[in-house]
This record gives C-alpha cells, sequence and structure tokens, in this order.
C-alpha cells in the first residue's frame, strides 16, 4: 500500500479514478483521510466516524471487485459541515445547545454523493449556527487556517464553513461540503485558499441543511480545482420532493451535456465581465487589490472583455442582510427550546423557566446577538420600517443585478477585502459584518458565485468572486476553472503559532 | 335572547373566529396520515417533530378543500397567496411558530347564510395548521402529544355582524353543514375538529363599537351561547353601574362549570406574535381552471335545497330540515325524485324520514348512514311506481321496504315473492269480507246502528286476512255494501 500523502493527491477527480482503476482502495483511501483527520493541527473536525466510513469504503470496494460500476466521486472521502444532516453523525451546528445531537436522517445533499460514492468521514467545526465570518463562533473551539505562514500568529480560516475549508485545503478531504448565507462558503475559501461555490438558491435542496436564514442559505462545496465544483454540483442538483424551492435541472443537464466550444488558448473569448468602478472598492486591503486586478489582466488575456458595471444599491447589501438574516434566524432557531432534542437546561417551574434557561445557557453570544436583533425586526410596529423596508431594498439588489447582467455575463469582485485576519482579535462586530460586503449582495439576489484562490500563499491567500446570473452556476464555474484550470495545493501546513482563543 | 340588554337599551355585536379542520387525512407540509384517537406521538415525521433541517411541503389536497368551501361561501379567491409564520413559544408548538397566512390569506369576502334568510358577511377565510396536544392531567408532568400537529385547519373570521348568541349559533350550524355537504371537514365539535373564538361588545344602537372582549374555551354550541349571553349581561352591567372600566380587551375563558366567563390574559400580555413571510413555502397559486373544476364538483347547497324541497316540491319546512340534515340523506331523496318525478316527493320524504331514517337510529341492526344501505334511489323510485300503479298499497310498500332494509334486492321481486301483490278478484275480496263480518258482530252491529266509524275495524280484519294483498277503499265499500245487504 502506497502511503497515504500519495492516496489523496490532487483533486477529488483524481482519487476517484485512481480507485475506479485500482490504483488504490477506497478502503485505504478513507484510511488515509482518517488518519490525517485524527492528526489534524487545525481543529477541522466537530466528529468522525471512523467505523462507519471504512465499513462504508470496504462496501465499495467489494462492490467494485463484484463488477459493480463506479459513481463519479467512487470512494472520495469528504467531509460535511456540521450543519447538514448526516444520519447517525453528530449535528451540532457548532452550538452548545446542540452538543451531543445526532442527526436522524441524511440530507438530500449528502444522499446524492453518496449515492455518487463518496465516503462521509466526518462533520467539521463551524461558526455556531453559521453566524460568523472567523470560525471562532464554535462550541467546540475555533478551527485554524492551515494556511498560517510558519512561525506567525494563527490566522482564522474565515466561515461560517470553517472546519470544511480548512479541511480540504489541509488536505484531509478534497472535497467538502459548506453552507453560505452571507458568505460563509465563499469567504473560508478565500481566506484558505481553496475553491467554494454557492449555487443558485434552490439549485440544491436545503433539506437537512439546519436554517439559518432560509431565504439565503444554500449549501455549497470546497475543494481544490474548479472541476470538482462542478461535479459536486452534477451531483446534487435538482428537485427534491422535500424542498418545494428546489427547481429543476433540465438546463443544467442540457449545459453538461454539451462539447466544450471554447478555444483552449482563450476560452475566456467573448465573455464579458463586469467589474465595479474603483471607488466602490476603497475599502478593499491593497494586497487583495493587487492580486484581484492581476487576475483580471489575466482573464483579459484569455479573451475576457472588462465592462464597467454600477450597482447603485450594492453598497446597502450589508445593512439589509443584518435585518433580514437575523429576522428569519430569530424564527428558524425559535426551535431550539429543550422540549425535543438537543440540550434542556432543567430550571425554575414552569415551562418557560425551562426554555429561558436552555436557550440562554446553549447560545453563544453571536447567536444571541442576532436572534435579539431579529425579534426587534419583527415586532409589532416595527416591522414596515424594518423588515419591510428591508425587504424592499433586497428587491431593488435584486434588480441592479438583473440589470447588469443585460449587459455582461459575468460579475467579479475580490471574495473579502482582506486577507485573514489572527485569530482572538477583539473587534466591534460590525467591522466583521462589513468583512461580508462583497459576498452579501450575490446572496440577496439568490445568485450563483464562486470563489477562485488568486493567492494561497500563508497568510496572504486571496479569492475572486465571479458572480453570475440566476441558474447560470456552470457558466460561473466554468470561468473560475479558465482562470485557474489547476489543482491549488493542500498545506500540510506549519503548527499553529499564535493561541487560539 | 339577549334580553337583558336589549331591556336595558343595548345591542350586542358578536364576531366570531371559526377554525374547521380540514378531512384530507393527513398533514398539511408534512407526509405522514394523521387519525383522531392514534397513539400518542404516533403519527409524527421528522418534519412535524421540527427536526434540525427540514422543510414544509404543502399538500395541495388541502388547498383544494379549502377552497371548495371558498366557492361554496362565494369568496374572493386571488391568483396567489402565501404563506406567513406566527411566533410564540409552547411545548406542543415544534417549531416556535405556526404556518398560517397573515398578509396574504388564500380567500377574503363571502357570506354565509342564516336558516333566518339573512347572510353573515366574512372577512376572510385562511389556511393554517393545528397544533399539538399539551396534556396536563396526566400527573405531575405536562405530556406533548404531536400527532394532531400540522394538521390542516382553516381558520373563518366574520366581520361583527352578528347580533345575538342565536345568530352565532346558527351561524355555527350553517356553516357546520357546509362544511359537511362540501366534504371540506367533519366539522364535529366534539372531536375538537370545529373550533370557535367569539369576540363580544355591546352598545347602543348606532353607536361606534365599543371594547371588544374575546371568549375561548367554546367546545359546543352550547357553550358559545352560554358564554356570549354571560359576558352581554357582564359588560352591559358594567356600563349600567359606571364602571366602563371592567370592560377591557382581554382574552376571557368560559368556565363551562360555573358558566361565567373570567381574564385568562389581557392585553399587555397578548403575544407580538412577529409574523414574517414564511420563506420557504412558495406562493400557493390557483388557476382558473382548477377553480372551474372544482366549482363545478360542488354539490347544491343544504339551505338551497331546503328552499327547493319546500317551494318546489310542497315539502314541510321541517321534513325539508330533516332531509337535509346530513347530506347522503338529501342525495337519496333527490335520486328517487329525479327517477320517480317531483309527484313522488311526499311518499319519499315519509318513508326516508320514517323507516329508513328511523332504521339509522335503531341500535339493534347494522344501518347507521346511507353508506350501510343495501340499496339505492333506483330501488326506492321503482317501490314509488310500484304504488303509483297500484300493483302495490301503501300498507304493503312498507313490507317491502323492510325487506329492502334488512336484505336489499328489487322491489317488484320482493312483491311477488311475499305475494304483496294488489288482489283485484272479486271473489277473493268477497271471502275476506264475509270471514270479517261473521267474526266481529259487534262492529257489524255498530256499522248497522250508524256508527261508520266502526267499519275500520272491519277493513283491518279484511286487510289482516288477505296478508295486505286487498283494497282498503275496495274493502270499504264491499263491506258496507253487503251489512246494508244482510
Amino acid at each position: 500500500m502506497s502511503g497515504a500523502h500519495d492516496q489523496l493527491a490532487g483533486d477529488a477527480h483524481d482519487v476517484a479514478r485512481r480507485i475506479a482503476d485500482g490504483t488504490q482502495s477506497a478502503e485505504s483511501t478513507v484510511g488515509a483521510a482518517l488518519e490525517r483527520a485524527r492528526t489534524d493541527p487545525f481543529g477541522c473536525f466537530e466528529a468522525l466516524d471512523e467505523e462507519a466510513a471504512l465499513e462504508r469504503a470496504r462496501e465499495l470496494d467489494r462492490a467494485r471487485s463484484g463488477g459493480a460500476s463506479c459513481g463519479p466521486l467512487f470512494g472520495v472521502p469528504i467531509a460535511i459541515k456540521s450543519n447538514i444532516c448526516v444520519d447517525g453523525e453528530l449535528t451540532t451546528c457548532g452550538s452548545r445547545l446542540l452538543a451531543g445531537h445526532r442527526s436522524i436522517y441524511d440530507a438530500t445533499a449528502v444522499e446524492r454523493l453518496v449515492a455518487a460514492g463518496a465516503v462521509v468521514v466526518g462533520t467539521t467545526r463551524m461558526d455556531e449556527f453559521g453566524m460568523g465570518s472567523s470560525g471562532e463562533n464554535c462550541a467546540s473551539g475555533a478551527t485554524t487556517n492551515p494556511r498560517t505562514p510558519a512561525g506567525g500568529a494563527a490566522r482564522s480560516p474565515g466561515g461560517s464553513s470553517s472546519g470544511s475549508a480548512a479541511a480540504v485545503a489541509a488536505g484531509i478531504v478534497p472535497l467538502a461540503l459548506g453552507s453560505d448565507t452571507g458568505g460563509s462558503v465563499r469567504q473560508p475559501a478565500a481566506f484558505c485558499g481553496v475553491f467554494g461555490h454557492k449555487p443558485t438558491w434552490g439549485r440544491v435542496s436545503r433539506h437537512g441543511l439546519v436554517a439559518f436564514a432560509s431565504s439565503l442559505d444554500t449549501i455549497g462545496t470546497l475543494a481544490r480545482s474548479a472541476r470538482d465544483l462542478e461535479l459536486a454540483l452534477a451531483v446534487m442538483a435538482g428537485p427534491d420532493g422535500r424542498d418545494s424551492t428546489a427547481f429543476e435541472r433540465t438546463d443544467l443537464d442540457r449545459e453538461l451535456a454539451a462539447p466544450d466550444a471554447r478555444d483552449a488558448n482563450r476560452p475566456l473569448a467573448g465573455l464579458r465581465l463586469g467589474v465595479f468602478d474603483d471607488s466602490a472598492l476603497t475599502d478593499v486591503d491593497p494586497h487583495v487589490l493587487e492580486r484581484f486586478t492581476r487576475t483580471l489582466e489575466r482573464a483579459r488575456e484569455l479573451g475576457a472583455e472588462l465592462v464597467t458595471v454600477d450597482l447603485p444599491h450594492h453598497r446597502h447589501g450589508v445593512a439589509v442582510y443584518y435585518v433580514l438574516a437575523p429576522a428569519e434566524a430569530s424564527s428558524n432557531l425559535a426551535r431550539y427550546d429543550g422540549v425535543r432534542y438537543g440540550r434542556r437546561v432543567e430550571a425554575g417551574t414552569s415551562l418557560e423557566d425551562m426554555m429561558t434557561a436552555t436557550r440562554t445557557e446553549g447560545f453563544g453570544h453571536e447567536v444571541t446577538r442576532r436572534i435579539l436583533l431579529g425579534t426587534h425586526v419583527l415586532s409589532s410596529g416595527f416591522y414596515e420600517a424594518w423588515f419591510d423596508r428591508a425587504a424592499r431594498v433586497r428587491r431593488a439588489v435584486a434588480d441592479d443585478f438583473a440589470a447588469a447582467f443585460e449587459s455582461v455575463d459575468l460579475i467579479a469582485t475580490p471574495t473579502a477585502p482582506t486577507t485573514p485576519f489572527t485569530l482572538g482579535e477583539d473587534v466591534d462586530p460590525l467591522v466583521r459584518y462589513r468583512g461580508d460586503a462583497l459576498t452579501i449582495p450575490a446572496s440577496l439576489a439568490g445568485l450563483p458565485a464562486v470563489s477562485v484562490p488568486v493567492d494561497v500563499e500563508p497568510g496572504r491567500t486571496v479569492g475572486l468572486q465571479l458572480i453570475g446570473p440566476a441558474t447560470a452556476d456552470l457558466s460561473v464555474l466554468r470561468a473560475a476553472a479558465a482562470l485557474r484550470p489547476d489543482s491549488v495545493e493542500a498545506t500540510r501546513g506549519a503548527a499553529p503559532g499564535g493561541s487560539v482563543q | 335572547m339577549s334580553t337583558f340588554a336589549h331591556e336595558h337599551g343595548y345591542e350586542v355585536v358578536v364576531g366570531l373566529e371559526v377554525h374547521a379542520q380540514l378531512a384530507t387525512g393527513g398533514k398539511l407540509f408534512a407526509p405522514e396520515p394523521y387519525r383522531f384517537g392514534a397513539d400518542p406521538n404516533s403519527l409524527v415525521s421528522i418534519v412535524t417533530s421540527a427536526q434540525p433541517g427540514v422543510l414544509p411541503l404543502l399538500d395541495r389536497a388541502a388547498v383544494e378543500l379549502a377552497l371548495r368551501v371558498a366557492l361554496a361561501l362565494d369568496c374572493h379567491i386571488p391568483e396567489t397567496s402565501r404563506f406567513d409564520r406566527k411566533h410564540y413559544f409552547y411545548c406542543d408548538l415544534p417549531k416556535g411558530y405556526q404556518i398560517t397566512q397573515l398578509f396574504h390569506p388564500y380567500c377574503t369576502g363571502g357570506r354565509v347564510p342564516l336558516a333566518d334568510g339573512r347572510a353573515i358577511e366574512l372577512e376572510r377565510i385562511h389556511i393554517e395548521e393545528d397544533a399539538g396536544k399539551a396534556v396536563h392531567d396526566r400527573g405531575p408532568r405536562t405530556l406533548v402529544d404531536l400527532n394532531r400537529a400540522g394538521v390542516p385547519l382553516i381558520e373563518l373570521v366574520t366581520r361583527p355582524d352578528l347580533r345575538s348568541s342565536d345568530d352565532a349559533v346558527q351561524f355555527l350550524e350553517s356553516y357546520r353543514e357546509i362544511l359537511v355537504y362540501t366534504g371540506a371537514s367533519d366539522a364535529d365539535m366534539e372531536k375538537g375538529n370545529l373550533r370557535c373564538d367569539v369576540n363580544v361588545s355591546v352598545r347602543r344602537p348606532g353607536e361606534p363599537l365599543r371594547t371588544k372582549v374575546e371568549l375561548k374555551n367554546l367546545n359546543s354550541l352550547r357553550n358559545v351561547q352560554a358564554s356570549i349571553e354571560f359576558e352581554a349581561v357582564r359588560q352591559v352591567e358594567a356600563y349600567e353601574a359606571g364602571t366602563p372600566e371592567l370592560v377591557v380587551q382581554e382574552t376571557r375563558l368560559f368556565d363551562v362549570e360555573r358558566g361565567e366567563t373570567r381574564t385568562m390574559r389581557s392585553k399587555e400580555d397578548a403575544h407580538d406574535y412577529r409574523y414574517m413571510p414564511d420563506p420557504d413555502l412558495p406562493p400557493v397559486r390557483v388557476a382558473a381552471d382548477e377553480l372551474e373544476r372544482l366549482r363545478d364538483g360542488l354539490p347544491t347547497l343544504p339551505h338551497v335545497r331546503r328552499a327547493n324541497y319546500v317551494e318546489r316540491l310542497g315539502l314541510s319546512a321541517y321534513d325539508a330540515g330533516v332531509l337535509t340534515a346530513e347530506r347522503a340523506v338529501s342525495d337519496l331523496f333527490d335520486g328517487v325524485v329525479e327517477r320517480a318525478g317531483d309527484g313522488a316527493a311526499k311518499q319519499a320524504a315519509n318513508w326516508i324520514s320514517n323507516q329508513v331514517l328511523g332504521a339509522f337510529a335503531d341500535e339493534s341492526n347494522a344501518l347507521a348512514s346511507v353508506a350501510d344501505l343495501p340499496f339505492g334511489a333506483a330501488e326506492l323510485a321503482e317501490l314509488v311506481e310500484l304504488v303509483d300503479s297500484g300493483t302495490l298499497h301503501s300498507r304493503g310498500a312498507r313490507d317491502v321496504l323492510d325487506k329492502l332494509l334488512t336484505e336489499g334486492g328489487s322491489p317488484t321481486e320482493w312483491v311477488e315473492r311475499l305475494n304483496l301483490g294488489a288482489v283485484r278478484d272479486r271473489g277473493a275480496l268477497e271471502a275476506w269480507c264475509r270471514t270479517a263480518l261473521e267474526s266481529n258482530a259487534r262492529a257489524v252491529d255498530a256499522v248497522k246502528g250508524g256508527n261508520e266509524k266502526a267499519a275500520g275495524a272491519l277493513v283491518g280484519a279484511v286487510m289482516k286476512a288477505s296478508g295486505g294483498r286487498a283494497d282498503p277503499a275496495e274493502a270499504r265499500a264491499l263491506l258496507l255494501e253487503l251489512i246494508a245487504a244482510s
């Protein structure tokens, strides 16, 4: 048997191919991933299920030797964010309130990945219920960024899909599921130096994704190549009898079946790429801006035409988001009352006492803050001024995008305005909220977006975001593949140097 | 009827909020079935118990039933409606919110006819899901049964157009009947699948509305009536005593034992439900052709049938009421009239309301509803025709109907098998008459003495001897003839 590193080399395509052609077994592949996960210095995982994963891998090996055909993800070890249900696995959502909570069913996305041959090795850490962009709001501890400079203070992997992004960057798994409500796949992808895809809202069933803000929530993928993102999408997309907002995939299947007619040397020929006026990016860190601009130059060399677009309501995105998302969160998180599952704190004598104690002790600060915000904006007398008005501005943001896509095919922005910050910094939450300014608008409009790693240097990682019109997931992913056709290298990382709170 | 209020120059203003369970046999947004009386928590899917990550999926059958009611009540039905979330914390509400329709209900307006010919205007009807049940009387801990959680309901809200407790009762009776006729609901108050909250205020006629009080826990028509009566008196007394502060906007509970209402929660304690559009559910669209199809499938409503029975068929209001109390009975009656003609109405009404409904009420047989009958409208129509054609006398018809009720079969065959065909042969009739005369000397004497009524006993004897096959009128005539000739 060859060494663990070899087993997991390359992207999911490479791993699946090597297992399918007999170069390595599913069991040895999954075993290698579990070995790395066990010794993971970055704290990517909430829980591993080694026995179930190995058993599944052996089952696949038996099926293959019995002549069964291999699915596109045959034997590929994957990690699942701990807010996406895997039957029997810990689905804690990074919350004390759900500590020890095991799902009793599979999310549709997980079911479909597994049917395609993927093997779930474990669930990953995250900012509690998806609220946060640092990985620090996690009951079981923060994840560190595998691309932290040697000897430097530990950098944040971003969030909220912290563990999933870090596990992919660290080469533990080639593919992981995250969820993206305002940037929670894209921003950690940028911070960890991997690819991250947030599909069009409704492209992938949300059945089994623990809701944070339902009208914004999407299941997304983290990977080391753009083609892996496309593969995962092809496996997961489509309608679902358990989510009435998941839409048809006939357009996707047609595009997937169509031959690639692009010129290999100029794959972006004819692409009109929308960019903002410089004044819209004044808050962006100079290093990020430099890498972003350089990549735009590369896009031009590949045939793209850069067109300046104006989205007048774009700058209101953060404000709108922090009204609507907390409102929906306050509603979605009402079910954690200690009655049916999760943690219950017995206190006082009444039902209300028990619920109050359970929620007070169970939720972390950020979640509590957002529930309070959301409760306020939905309160009688405030609804029109806050929720209703925000909903109207949200439509204006979406209309701006729709208008822009009359004249461009895709829009490019930096994914995050900064490089990864140091863990443990005490910052005003509003500063963190502003860090989502570039990812939130696509979420508000329900549009597909991808973060492409354009700098994977430890401590200096930068992602470029491509946003497409609704349902144009493949256009976005194929442009990403043109900008960076190869897989990014995993890093075994330097041992984290800084203290982690 | 609210005499106390009227004597003091007040009128009573009542508005109703009525919840009816839709008879889909399932849940509004979850896949499992629902049955009343099933073992606690045996009908609870991951959707109903609100496991993290689940989503609601609308059962279109519930929307269809709701639309049938809206069409029957002539409501305005917009092309799209939406679902909203209504938030509060309680152990029987798994999601921490109820999915309902606040901002864009599936229908507005419409009216419910009252028995006295008036119609009560509606604000709206909307679709929503029921909560589970918290059980407090089984030991020290509260138990939660989620079977009922997620069952589809429609909530109807009237305008404050009712003027008495009698109006409220009339309204509920009429609405209940329409729910049952349209097949939308079993509307059984005892099983809790028809529930009513009442808003009551009083005022001097012509005044604007005064403060209203909401009454809850009204699980029977009697309680609805009694609570409105009590509350109207309480409010009038408060105003008359110069203590209007005793009437505040609040929710009051009806205490069935004591027959009075008492404060449940005041306005200050009222929930802020923080309504929000539900992002998990797309708008509900109702296509024009779907509405047409549903409209075509609607039955004639009970009040229309009653008017028809009285005005066209000449039945009494009482009989019309008896026949329409259940749709299946009314359908059976209509089926007979349709086949045998309007002239058969009285005969059919008699048989159905006496023998058929009598059989349903009789616990010694297995018949409880029209569905149990071993015959249908065609057989009853045939029976009418046998009588009309003189083949069968009414006494014989009763015997045939008894046979139909117990064994089914064809009326014509029963006439033959029971040898019930009317006998026209004069010789046979005369023989029966002579026997009757011989064995009833006292009656013969009485007739001779001028008491013609006494002939009844003689006719009876003839009918008995003939097994019902003699024609009573002919028998009577022949009897008198024979007595006169003797």
